[in-house]
């Protein structure tokens, strides 16, 4: 039973040829479209760039009394560090995903709160209406904004119109629209998850609070904030991974001089045809983006399950 | 919640749902544009819907699109289906870790890099054994199916992870195989949550841009990859105007599924 589940069903768990075809299929495709590529990734990162098709040398060859011999080359690696571009262009992805997560989080909290205290018909319309906008596509919404962001676009126009400004604004392809283009396209991610906290969340807290005397903007920083936390945390592991890899709106609306990982990972490939250096500049978003993040949630389920444990 | 705090909060979820809708309205406003300038308004027209449909490449694209992702979809959500169950079900086994990162990695896993990798394996596997012959629809599916599959496994998961044991239960102590149950009771059960699961597959292949990139062909180009490559150079009204159809399919298929629930809910309650 520390599993969780009936005894009867672990005859389900113990069968033969069933559970292997449930466990095989999946692990044999994931396996081999998953793990494979980045093996191969993996291996491409530390050969050698040739000109040819593929342009990559091999790392194996035979040496003339028919050893087998291992070259690794490091000196895609090298360029990793040597050359400040790679650099730059990591600090500016996760400093553009900070700033799309603080966006999405300023503008998703009151959304998601109000929903969340709604009346109940309300509430469900209201979901719905934050969620469509996430089944349109992609790449159509971010094209609306080219629209809106560009010199003599709508926003442009509309403020000339009301006087408020008299020069256009110079938004367009600035990390300005990057920044908003962001926030717009990832704040289903961060909507969903608080809402799902807040929803949840005990209101006789809120109240007891009120009770004894604190001030609603009081009660809102002690109680309400803290008890959100999880919805918090999620929303912004959500937002914040793909942003830090997202290709599609800094190459449509930010400027080619402030390119982003992905963008050089890009560039690398299909531009400068450096197939190593683009897979080491890939493996190295994997061990210094991925592997940390991955790592410190794992940490923490594991220290939240600890706790529950410890308490029941 | 009362008084003016009660109405800034009103006043900060109508900001947010104009936020979200503004840019899409002004999508189908302009899709209705008589100018060819995208932003200047000139007067009602639908030229470029027509435009649109005589547009060869579009076309041909688009249906390409569409079976792909009818495809992609299915093959997603049989791989995603299993490997859910597996991993709510099936609390012990060898290999059961790396199975569930592996399973869930893409999940995280910029495109770009998942896209990459792809191409690498594509390109070494037809230089190693002489397939696949570049590349085309095959393995764009391939790809599809891929990362679609992690969306469907942790729909599955999370839709098994809050289901009642019982009736599998029951069905086994009367006697029937695994196999049975798993077809007779679980399936049926969770249904809803394949068909959930089928059509969020569906959306996100057809949608995708970044691993498409990576993984087609000349011969296999995919709608949002003529819009890409067209939008990189601007705006264009043609583009509005398949926007605008776009989110039509979408308003129209949401609001469907929205009376279907509420009236199977009505009929339940009656």
């Amino acid at each position: 039973m520390r599993d969780g589940i009936p005894h009867r069903l672990g005859r389900i768990a113990s069968g033969g040829l069933g559970r292997r075809l449930v466990i095989g299929l999946p692990a044999l495709w994931m396996g081999l479209f998953f793990l494979l590529p980045f093996l191969v990734t993996l291996k491409i990162a530390f050969s050698t760039s040739i000109v040819g098709i593929p342009p990559i040398g091999p790392i194996v060859t035979m040496t003339d009394d028919g050893a087998l011999q291992l070259t690794i080359h490091i000196e895609n690696w090298s360029y990793l560090f040597s050359d400040p571009m790679y650099v730059v262009a990591y600090v500016r992805s996760l400093f553009t995903a900070l700033i799309t997560t603080v966006l999405c989080l300023l503008i998703g909290y009151p959304m998601a709160y109000a929903i969340a205290r709604s009346s109940k018909r309300w509430r469900l319309l209201l979901l719905m209406l934050v969620i469509m906008p996430f089944w349109t596509s992609f790449l159509i919404r971010v094209y609306a904004w080219m629209g809106i962001l560009k010199e003599n676009g709508l926003l442009n126009n509309l403020l000339l119109w009301l006087h408020v400004i008299h020069q256009p604004l110079a938004i367009m392809n600035t990390q300005w629209a990057v920044y908003i283009v962001m926030a717009y396209a990832y704040l289903p991610f961060m909507l969903l998850p608080l809402y799902a906290t807040l929803e949840k969340m005990d209101l006789s807290l809120v109240e007891a609070s009120q009770d004894l005397g604190a001030r609603p903007f009081t009660t809102f920083l002690l109680v309400t904030l803290p008890l959100s936390t999880p919805g918090i945390v999620a929303g912004s592991l959500l937002v914040f991974i793909p942003a830090v890899g997202e290709f599609l709106i800094p190459t449509l609306v930010g400027s080619p001089g402030n390119m982003m990982i992905a963008s050089v990972v890009f560039n690398e490939f299909f531009n400068n045809r450096d197939w190593p250096t683009a897979s080491a500049v890939a493996t190295a978003v994997v061990l210094f983006l991925l592997i940390p993040i991955v790592l410190l949630v794992w940490l923490r389920a594991r220290s939240d399950a600890r706790a529950a444990a410890a308490a029941s | 919640m009362s008084g003016w705090r009660g109405h800034l909060l009103t006043a900060c979820l109508l900001a947010g749902l104009a936020f979200l809708y503004a840019p899409i309205a002004t999508l189908v406003v302009y899709s209705f544009n008589a100018s060819p300038m995208v932003t200047i308004w000139t007067g009602v027209s639908t030229h470029w819907y027509g435009v649109l449909l005589h547009d060869p490449e579009m076309l041909r694209a688009a249906r390409r699109s569409v079976e792909i992702a009818l495809l992609a979809a299915t093959g997603a959500t049989i791989i995603g289906t299993l490997a859910g169950y597996a991993l709510s079900r099936f609390k012990r086994f060898r290999g059961r870790s790396l199975f569930t990162g592996m399973m869930l990695a893409p999940l995280v896993m910029p495109e770009i890099i998942s896209g990459i990798a792809l191409l690498l394996m594509f390109v070494g596997a037809e230089q190693a054994f002489g397939w696949p012959h570049g590349r085309g629809v095959m393995t764009i599916t391939a790809a599809h199916i891929t990362f679609c599959s992690a969306f469907v496994a942790i729909v599955i998961q999370s839709r098994l992870a809050g289901f009642d044991t019982s009736l599998e239960e029951a069905a086994l102590d009367l006697g029937a195989m695994p196999a049975t149950v798993f077809c007779l009771v679980t399936l049926p059960l969770i249904l809803p949550a394949i068909v959930a699961a089928w059509l969020l597959a569906f959306s996100l292949s057809i949608d995708d841009v970044v691993i498409s990139e990576f993984t087609s062909g000349p011969t296999s180009t995919t709608l949002p990859l003529v819009v890409f490559s067209r939008i990189r150079l601007g705006v264009s009204p043609e583009i509005n105007a398949l926007a605008a159809i776009v989110i039509f399919i979408v308003l129209g298929a949401t609001t469907i599924l929205t009376l279907v629930r509420a009236r199977r809910a009505a009929t339940e309650f009656a």
